[in-house]
């Protein structure tokens, strides 16, 4: 079925490296969203209970936030606790030992859905009966989604501009595939070929491309992926990023290779082929 | 059967290719269309496979009225018409036989049907040995004889054969218009396009002659334009 072997091989070579291309910007700004997202999310708000209340209260006060919208998560800690994790967190030592519970108040961290709204939430929660204070860091979390959103923009624009090149760039191989079979074409044409008859090896060889091309990319992408895992984790000690493993993101990775493929090779032949069916 | 009636083309940069053309070929002809090079033949052959559009006129193919012909009926008309052309037009990378079965295989035919009609064209032309081989392994006339084995292959109702000996020596033209004029007595309408006086004249058929786009001379007598006139 495919009749010009060296053109086919290249236009699976161009496929497989605009598949490549695309796939690895993409997986790199997947990485990085979800580094920033779960940046964001320790980004947390520290609301301190009033402290003439008791366990029973401020726990009360800690339903009433979960019930602000924006608000996924108001985790309860008692001033115990807190206290604790203080002293745990200087090192501890006799220097801490005479610290009374009392010292600390009881206090609520809460998680929200969205730090863009972080104003107005904290301004919710502040109009709460027995909150006593809030501390927050907006400029932080204004940086984070300042960062998510220039990540989103530049990606999809990256990623248009890269899938409009690749496709320019297949479409081109393709034509030059059948502009070195146009003869064939023009002798089918007149011995009374019908356009479906004519198309329908290319359209076949297209599709035989576009998965040979995913499957290709897909593997290779696997193991560029796994290779900068690699390095990731041997460069960094402290484990500061780390990136998803690849199995985890396996199948809508093969998906998307896949169907790429396959849209760009059959799309590519059939397109393609149009100019030399009119004969 | 064609006819064309008062037919004009003008391409598109102004030359008028063809002026008030009117013929008629009935099936079961042998005509010979001749003229000088510009005259105007091969406008008329392109015309009549739907090619080109005639600029006016009207133009009848086995059936076709091509002035109404829809897109998808055109394969369907080029199929009544088995074409040859001066270069053969054979697909390289296929043989002697895979090329004349290309033919069958465009309109469907079974392997089998396929397996009985191929060897019987191929002795009809001339290449019953001849199967397996590739058209850069065979001479001039035995690739115009796989051309003409590949439009007889589904029993078209004319052909049309375009300067069929333009690339063959005297004695290969003379053996390929033999075989056209065979396969004409089986009933098959055969319109042979050409400006090979000598061969014309050697032959008593129908001279169509064409010059200047106009039809001047229509008959019997083998009355040729000399080009230099």
């Amino acid at each position: 079925m495919i009749v010009h072997g060296f053109m086919s091989f290249a236009a699976v070579c161009v496929t497989v490296a605009c598949l490549v291309i695309i796939g690895s910007f993409s997986l790199i700004i997947y990485n990085l969203s979800i580094f920033v997202s779960d940046m964001e999310q320790q980004n947390r708000i520290l609301v301190y209970v009033d402290e003439t209340y008791d366990t029973a209260e401020a726990k009360s006060v800690g339903s009433r936030i979960n019930l602000v919208e924006n608000v996924r998560e108001a985790e309860f800690m008692s001033r115990e606790e807190a206290g604790r994790r203080f002293i745990e967190q200087q090192g501890g030592g006799e220097a801490y030992d005479g610290i009374d519970a009392s010292t600390f108040r009881d206090r609520i961290i809460v998680t929200l859905e969205d730090n863009s709204k972080m104003e107005e939430t904290v301004q919710q929660i502040r109009e709460i009966q027995g909150v006593a204070s809030i501390s927050d860091r907006p400029e932080l979390a204004e940086g984070f989604t300042t960062i998510q959103r220039i990540l989103d923009i530049a990606s999809a624009a990256i990623i248009i501009v890269l899938l409009v090149v690749s496709l320019f760039m297949i479409s081109n191989t393709i034509k030059l595939a059948m502009y070195d079979r146009r003869d064939e074409i023009a002798i089918m044409k007149m011995i009374g070929a019908t356009n479906r008859f004519i198309r329908f090896p290319y359209f076949v060889e297209g599709f035989l491309i576009g998965l040979i091309s995913g499957v290709v990319a897909f593997f290779l992408e696997w193991g560029l992926y796994n290779l900068l895992d690699a390095r990731i984790t041997e460069m960094q000690s402290l484990q500061l990023f780390s990136i998803t493993p690849f199995r985890e993101i396996l199948l809508p990775v093969a998906v998307v290779f896949g169907v790429t493929g396959l849209f760009v090779g059959m799309f590519g032949s059939v397109m393609s082929i149009r100019k030399f069916l009119d004969v | 059967m064609i006819e064309f009636r008062n037919v004009n083309k003008v391409y598109e940069a102004g030359n008028r290719a063809l002026e008030g053309v009117s013929l008629r070929i009935e099936d079961g002809e042998f005509v010979f269309l001749v003229g000088p090079s510009g005259s105007g033949k091969s406008t008329i052959i392109k015309l009549l496979t739907a090619e080109l559009e005639p600029t006016s006129g009207s133009i009848e193919v086995n059936g076709y009225k091509l002035e109404t012909i829809k897109k998808r009926q055109i394969p369907y008309m080029r199929r009544t018409v088995g074409v040859i052309f001066q270069d053969f037009r054979l697909i390289e990378n296929k043989t002697v036989f895979e090329n004349v079965a290309y033919g069958m295989r465009i309109v469907g035919a079974s392997g089998k049907e396929i397996k009985a009609r191929v060897p019987y064209v191929l002795d009809l032309v001339g290449l019953e040995n001849r199967g397996r081989r590739f058209p850069h392994e065979l001479s001039g006339g035995e690739q115009q004889r796989v051309a003409i084995a590949r439009a007889l292959v589904n029993n078209p109702a004319m052909i049309v054969a375009d300067e069929p000996t333009g690339n063959l020596d005297p004695q290969r033209s003379y053996e390929i218009m033999m075989l056209l004029e065979s396969i004409n007595a089986l009933g098959t309408t055969v319109m042979v396009v050409t400006h090979e006086r000598e061969l014309v004249n050697r032959f008593t058929k129908r001279v169509i002659a064409i010059q200047d786009g106009r039809v001047i001379n229509d008959g019997m007598d083998g009355y040729y334009i000399n080009e230099e006139n």
